[in-house]
């Protein structure tokens, strides 16, 4: 294998191996939150410092090979995602971040009683970013298309949630602390799916070299 | 974001669609020379298969492709310089404009299509007679109006400004750069349509290297520009299309941003990215 590859070959590693620690972080706050459990949000806080220091080394190599080898065609498309999946990975640790954070101010509050099912919401959302990431380690077109597709059910699971716990505060005010949390916690969830339809987005230039975001392929 | 998913699950249709209307595009576009199954031989090697490509007037046209895959051949081609070597042969068809090449006379067919080197071979002469001896042989000035074809010209390869003291020196006191704008300089003064770089670049550093690709942008105005280079950062810099050969087929040509963002074909890829052989 050349140099270059080698170096190609190492950045994909480096950014799997972010994307593993972003993942568990989303599992985890989410964890944290359904299972009260403190430690689980506290582990969160602790990953979020590796997953900036990544951040910022994946972006040192990815410019280093842009400057010193000049990359053209897959290993062009390689790199250019490369730089914004790792930017999506590290808003998508800082939203986890913030769900940690609403897990443990819920931590000791009496459990709001509506019927909202952030579980569901958040296997839908674990799913996309699982999908996106194994989309890029396979270069499957296919998969990343599918991540675009289930973006609406994200967004309608967390129009259900605001709904129903806007009802639910109507009711009872001395609830609304806790439901502005759960609020906070639907829309970090959409905002990661956000960010893993970005990276689906992503992977369908560097597999197919076409451009998807706001309906650019249709402009052009 | 579902209109978005939508239109990324019809990519293929179009994709396709895109590469339709490319080659419309390219169909209407100004035509200077098209090229129909070439093939060249020298003596009993055949260097060039089948070869069919269409070059656009004013613009840049650049072939890639490893030593030895006939992007050279194809460029001499183009003005019949090929011929000079005994036991070449052609077959196919090359038209400049509406003229066919192979029937032109050699003369006219290389006054309108010019040539510039890999390595600047200025004659051993001064540099004002180096640009004028083009016109002069070919009687198209004299006098005054020669003196201000000389100057026209090096104002054009951008070497105006350098030389204008020193018309009357050798052309051997230039520098590497400097000697092949004069070069580019006496192909255009006698007013080519079409003009032929075969490695102009390669015997010089990156200001003067600059020079040439910014000096070919402006020729642009007047010509039509096929360059042959090794480097393929020059071709993505200077060529609005570029033709990719391999053992004497043109493997791919499209325009130049979309051959090295995503190439259509696996050897162009393989190539471009070093991953050939």
């Amino acid at each position: 294998m050349r140099h270059f590859e080698e170096e190609l070959d190492e950045l994909r590693k480096r950014l799997l191996e972010m994307s593993g620690l972003v993942e568990a972080a989303i599992y985890r706050s989410v964890q944290a939150l359904v299972e009260k459990d403190e430690a689980l949000a506290h582990q969160v806080f602790k990953n979020e410092a590796r997953v900036n220091q990544m951040e910022i080394e994946i972006d040192e190599m990815a410019v280093r090979l842009l400057a010193l080898e000049q990359p053209v065609a897959s290993d062009l498309r390689f790199i250019t995602s490369a730089i914004k999946i790792n930017n999506d990975l590290e808003r998508m640790g800082d939203n986890a971040v913030s769900i940690a954070e609403r897990a443990l101010s819920l931590m000791h509050e009496p459990p709001v009683q509506a019927a909202v099912d952030i579980p569901y919401m958040s296997s839908l959302v674990e799913s996309m970013v699982r999908k996106a990431l194994d989309s890029f380690v396979k270069k499957d077109g296919d998969l990343a298309r599918s991540v675009l597709l289930g973006d609406d059910a994200v967004d309608d699971r967390r129009t259900e949630i605001y709904e129903e716990l806007v009802r639910y505060m109507q009711k009872d005010p001395s609830s609304i602390p806790q439901c502005v949390s759960l609020i906070s916690v639907a829309r970090f969830l959409e905002r990661i799916a956000d960010h893993a339809t970005n990276i689906a987005e992503d992977v369908l230039f560097l597999v197919d070299g076409v451009d998807v975001r706001h309906h650019a392929e249709a402009k052009t | 974001m579902e209109t978005v998913a939508k239109i990324a699950v019809k990519k293929t249709e179009d994709e396709k669609a895109e590469r339709v209307m490319t080659a419309q595009a390219v169909a209407q576009a100004a035509l200077k020379i098209q090229v129909s199954n070439l093939n060249f031989y020298y003596g009993s090697y055949q260097a060039l298969h089948d070869v069919s490509l269409r070059i656009l007037s004013n613009k840049i046209t650049a072939l890639i492709g490893p030593s030895g895959c006939g992007k050279s051949t194809f460029l001499r081609a183009l003005n019949r310089m090929s011929e000079t070597l005994r036991g070449t042969r052609a077959t196919g068809e090359i038209l400049l404009g509406q003229e066919d090449v192979f029937a032109m006379d050699v003369v006219t067919l290389r006054r309108r299509v010019g040539m510039v080197f890999q390595k600047p071979n200025p004659f051993p002469k001064s540099i004002f007679d180096n640009v004028a001896y083009g016109p002069r042989i070919n009687g198209l000035a004299h006098g005054t109006s020669l003196a201000d074809l000389v100057e026209a010209s090096l104002r054009r390869a951008a070497l105006w400004d350098e030389v204008k003291d020193h018309l009357r020196k050798s052309a051997y006191a230039l520098s590497g750069g400097q000697q092949q704008r004069l070069c580019i300089a006496r192909a255009l003064a006698v007013n080519p349509e079409v003009l032929l770089l075969d490695e102009p670049c390669s015997a010089l550093d990156p200001i003067a290297t600059a020079k040439i690709e910014e000096l070919l942008y402006a020729l642009t105005d007047t010509c039509t520009i096929v360059i042959v280079t090794h480097n393929m950062q020059q071709a993505a810099r200077v060529s609005e299309h570029t033709g990719f050969f391999l053992m004497g087929k043109l493997i791919e040509f499209n325009e130049t941003s979309l051959l090295f963002k995503k190439p259509a074909c696996k050897e162009t890829e393989d190539y471009i990215t070093g991953r050939f052989g």
